[in-house]
């Protein structure tokens, strides 16, 4: 344990003593998302930098504080990427800020998730306790994994201090195609090329227009396009365009009215709110601006099978993420207890009870 | 392997009871007492280990499983849940004072959706009869255990399974969208949804891979993918395996992610070779093979570049399948060198350590060592693309004094493994079998919040009691924990 993480057990530990609430916080770039930060800040910056890179070995692992952009800019040197596309939302942010809010971007339905490229972690518990769960290979089954119940935690559990990643090669080429179609027959599509194989990368639709993101091999885009049709858009601005998505910054997700985020099975039918959507995911991270109440978004979500969280703006002390069940209530409870007995990480920024 | 794990004799009256009390809501086919019939099940795919359980339960319904959790709650008896026991590290060893909950007979595959690509099956259905089922709509499912005709998806789930494509399609926690069951009070719990993410914490992560402790599984939906339209097979040879081990990394460098790659040295290739006739070059010191999938203008470029890397890595040989069965062929040795272990041995043990690629050639060596300090032989088998290390130690069981330089060969290189920088079990589970070792792969705090983790779930330690995961006591007592900074682990214990 070396010298900055020991002043932060330290900072832990004595406020878990004096019960004192801390806000953990890397860049900042995601304080909209969630409950409403509370607490002392504890920033995790000064906890940076890539601690080990071995491009043949496909994993990288560096320190919560190393900024996001650093951390991609030596990937992309070495021909690599986070395969997840996380979204950075500022130029600050961290990559412990990424792994505990969890989010992924556009590659996500084609190549997982965040937690699905998560390896290994090094937290600090409510405790102060230096822990380290999975490490650096590709298939480690010892203990519960831990590292992945971390990814998207919003920092309720630890201070993930340093995280280790599966990363991917970035694909020899991308293109993008373009095609004028309604919502349900863009949702059908969609998911009827996901289940051929096709180099379908990512997919966008908005307002009668899908976009779809082919990664490979020459040949095989080539390929690929020749069969889908469509319109290919140049491939620097198209590659512009998909990083607006993923940052949204593109005109949809301007305004003042709250942003929801519905995930749902991808297939499901168009949901039954008359407001502008975006949709991501081959159908399944569906993008809503509405300031209808959150009973009647959550209703939707969930007669369509997924759930609905409120992403940006409205009211969050009403709570941003859909209410459990009661008996994993229960469990929720009892797993932040396990880590964090005096209730002082983040409280309230998952659920208002903890 | 340690040794056995203390497990409570057959107390007749207790017996009577439980069996009595499940008699209430289950016919009499669906729980066992009598020996002749609890016996085959005294064991899972580790044999070393073996415990007649009290009672045998063979639900057949979600309503059954969840009667069975609560009265074993109620009555407080431990619950070992087990899917078709073809696990290699004893996950579902029986316990002598519990009841057995053989998943058996949850064989429906529930649902199938082609267009959503996902498949909610229940979880004794052999993993490869998914891919079979779905298979007339250009699916499958990806992860392929080499027991795959008879593990259930049930297990897979438990153990977090991998398989020889892991590289490229993940594991089991990749490729399972949603799990529901009971908790050991009987509560129903749904982790994971069909949507592609849930609200609040990973309990899906968590659960997958938790060897049984946390929850019984009465459903599983899994993700399926498109069927790769063509896949073609490298074979290569090499003088060493350490070259083999760099060829290895260079193709990853080169930026080429293959659906399988996997190495086998000559003592492997040559008892596989004797016994299928894959056709592999018995004069290398290693064989690799680098499979590539997907549409047939991606594989032919792939190969070139493979190829090409291989060349340039020092191979003295590569040949490419030329047709479906030739890469069925070049697989076949791979796939069996389990099987060909026992026709060259009487027995045969398979560690699972998995290690960064760069320390191959060291663990190699290490292994090589211990071969001659316990005077056993040791071929290897190697998920080379994950680092995942399946060395087979050649013994006879009937000799005590083989089976125990056995074990000792085993624990030293599993806790190499860990030296390394890797862990003691990449995709078969700690079980029973290297529980020992956990105490050198985690610290005490560690093992303490794998403990609070399960209390979360079962705050009694009913289910499946005494795997996985090892009391600190049972640390001090083997006497070879990890050591953080100055400070002796466990120093609330007593030491002698």
């Amino acid at each position: 344990m070396d010298a900055a993480i020991a002043a932060l057990a330290e900072r832990i530990r004595a406020a878990a003593e004096s019960r004192q609430a801390l806000c953990i916080r890397g860049g900042g770039s995601k304080d909209f998302y969630g409950g409403e930060p509370r607490g002392e800040l504890l920033d995790a910056r000064g906890y940076a930098g890539i601690v080990s890179y071995e491009p043949s070995e496909l994993v990288v692992t560096a320190r919560a504080g190393t900024p996001l952009a650093e951390l991609e800019a030596v990937l992309a040197d070495n021909g690599q990427m986070l395969a997840f596309e996380p979204p950075h939302f500022s130029p600050g942010a961290t990559l412990g800020g990424c792994v505990a809010a969890g989010l992924s971007g556009p590659r996500r339905a084609a190549a997982g998730a965040l937690r699905d490229f998560v390896l290994g972690a090094r937290v600090l518990d409510g405790r102060g306790r230096w822990l380290a769960f999975g490490g650096e290979v590709m298939k480690n089954v010892a203990g519960y994994d831990v590292s992945r119940l971390l990814a998207g935690s919003l920092g309720t559990l630890g201070l993930i201090a340093q995280v280790s990643l599966k990363v991917l090669p970035r694909p020899q080429r991308e293109i993008t195609l373009a095609f004028e179609m309604p919502e349900a027959r863009a949702l059908e599509t969609t998911n009827r090329w996901a289940g051929l194989p096709l180099p379908i990368s990512a997919t966008a639709w908005h307002d009668g227009r899908l976009s779809v993101r082919l990664s490979g091999a020459e040949s095989a885009l080539r390929a690929a396009a020749e069969k889908l049709g469509g319109e290919a858009a140049a491939s620097e601005a198209a590659a512009r365009d998909w990083t607006a998505i993923r940052e949204q910054t593109v005109p949809f997700f301007a305004g003042e009215a709250p942003l929801w985020r519905v995930s749902l099975p991808s297939n499901a039918k168009p949901l039954a709110l008359p407001e502008a959507q975006l949709i991501e995911w081959g159908g399944a991270l569906r993008w809503l601006k509405s300031g209808a109440d959150a009973a009647t978004v959550r209703g939707a979500a969930a007669q369509a099978g997924g759930h609905a969280t409120l992403f940006r703006g409205g009211d969050r002390a009403a709570g941003v993420f859909a209410p459990l069940a009661p008996a994993l209530a229960r469990l929720h409870r009892e797993i932040k207890a396990a880590f964090d007995p005096a209730g002082i990480l983040n409280p309230g920024r998952l659920y208002r009870e903890f | 392997m340690g040794e056995a794990l203390s497990l409570t004799k057959i107390d007749a009256e207790r017996q009577r009871t439980v069996a009595q009390a499940l008699r209430t809501f289950l016919p009499a086919r669906a729980v066992l007492w009598q020996e002749e019939d609890t016996r085959p099940y005294e064991c899972d795919g580790l044999t070393a280990y073996r415990k007649v359980p009290m009672v045998v339960a063979l639900p057949e319904t979600e309503e059954q499983v969840q009667r069975i959790l609560r009265s074993c709650h109620a009555m407080e008896v431990p619950v070992v849940p087990r899917g078709a026991g073809t696990g290699l590290s004893g996950g579902a060893l029986p316990r002598g004072d519990g009841v057995l909950l053989a998943m058996a007979k949850f064989m429906r595959v529930l649902r199938i959706d082609p267009l959503a690509r996902v498949a909610v099956v229940q979880p004794g259905v052999p993993n490869g009869a998914i891919s079979d089922v779905v298979s007339p709509f250009g699916l499958y499912y990806a992860p392929d255990p080499s027991s795959q005709i008879a593990c259930s998806i049930g297990g897979n789930v438990a153990e977090n399974s991998g398989g020889v494509h892991c590289l490229k399609y993940g594991l089991t926690v990749h490729n399972v969208l949603r799990v529901r069951g009971f908790t050991i009070d009987g509560e129903p719990v749904s982790f994971g949804s069909e949507a592609l993410d849930a609200p609040g914490y990973d309990l899906l992560a968590l659960a997958i891979g938790s060897e049984g402790m946390l929850a019984v599984i009465t459903e599983v939906t899994v993700k399926l993918l498109p069927k790769p339209q063509t896949a073609r097979v490298v074979m290569a040879s090499f003088d060493d395996v350490e070259t083999a081990g760099q060829a290895v990394a260079a193709i990853i460098a080169a930026g080429i992610l293959p659906a399988g790659l996997e190495m086998m040295d000559r003592p492997a290739t040559q008892a596989v070779e004797e016994f299928v006739h894959a056709g592999y070059d018995l004069e290398a010191a290693a064989i690799l093979l680098c499979e590539s999938d997907g549409t047939p203008e991606e594989v032919e470029d792939e190969i070139a570049r493979v190829r090409a890397v291989l060349a340039s890595a020092g191979a003295t040989r590569t040949s490419v399948s030329r047709d479906e069965a030739e890469r069925l062929r070049f697989w076949s040795g791979r796939k069996a060198a389990f099987p060909a272990m026992g026709r060259i041995s009487p027995d045969y043990y398979c560690m699972d350590g998995t290690i960064p690629r760069k320390r191959l050639g060291e663990v190699l060596n290490f292994i090589g060592d211990m071969e001659r300090k316990y005077g056993l032989r040791c071929p290897n088998v190697f998920h080379a693309g994950d680092g995942n290390l399946h060395p087979l130690i050649l013994f006879d069981a009937a000799s005590a004094d083989e089976l125990r330089r056995t074990e000792r060969f085993a624990a030293e290189v599993l806790e190499k493994c860990v030296a390394v920088g890797g862990t003691i079990t990449g995709e078969h589970g700690v079980g029973v079998e290297k529980i020992d070792q956990m105490c050198v792969q985690f610290s005490a705090a560690e093992l303490e919040t794998f403990h609070a983790l399960k209390r979360a779930f079962d705050p009694q330690g009913l289910l499946n009691p005494g795997k996985a995961v090892p009391t600190l006591r049972r640390c001090a007592e083997f006497g070879r924990m990890r050591v953080h900074g100055a400070q002796l682990p466990h120093p609330e214990l007593p030491r002698f």
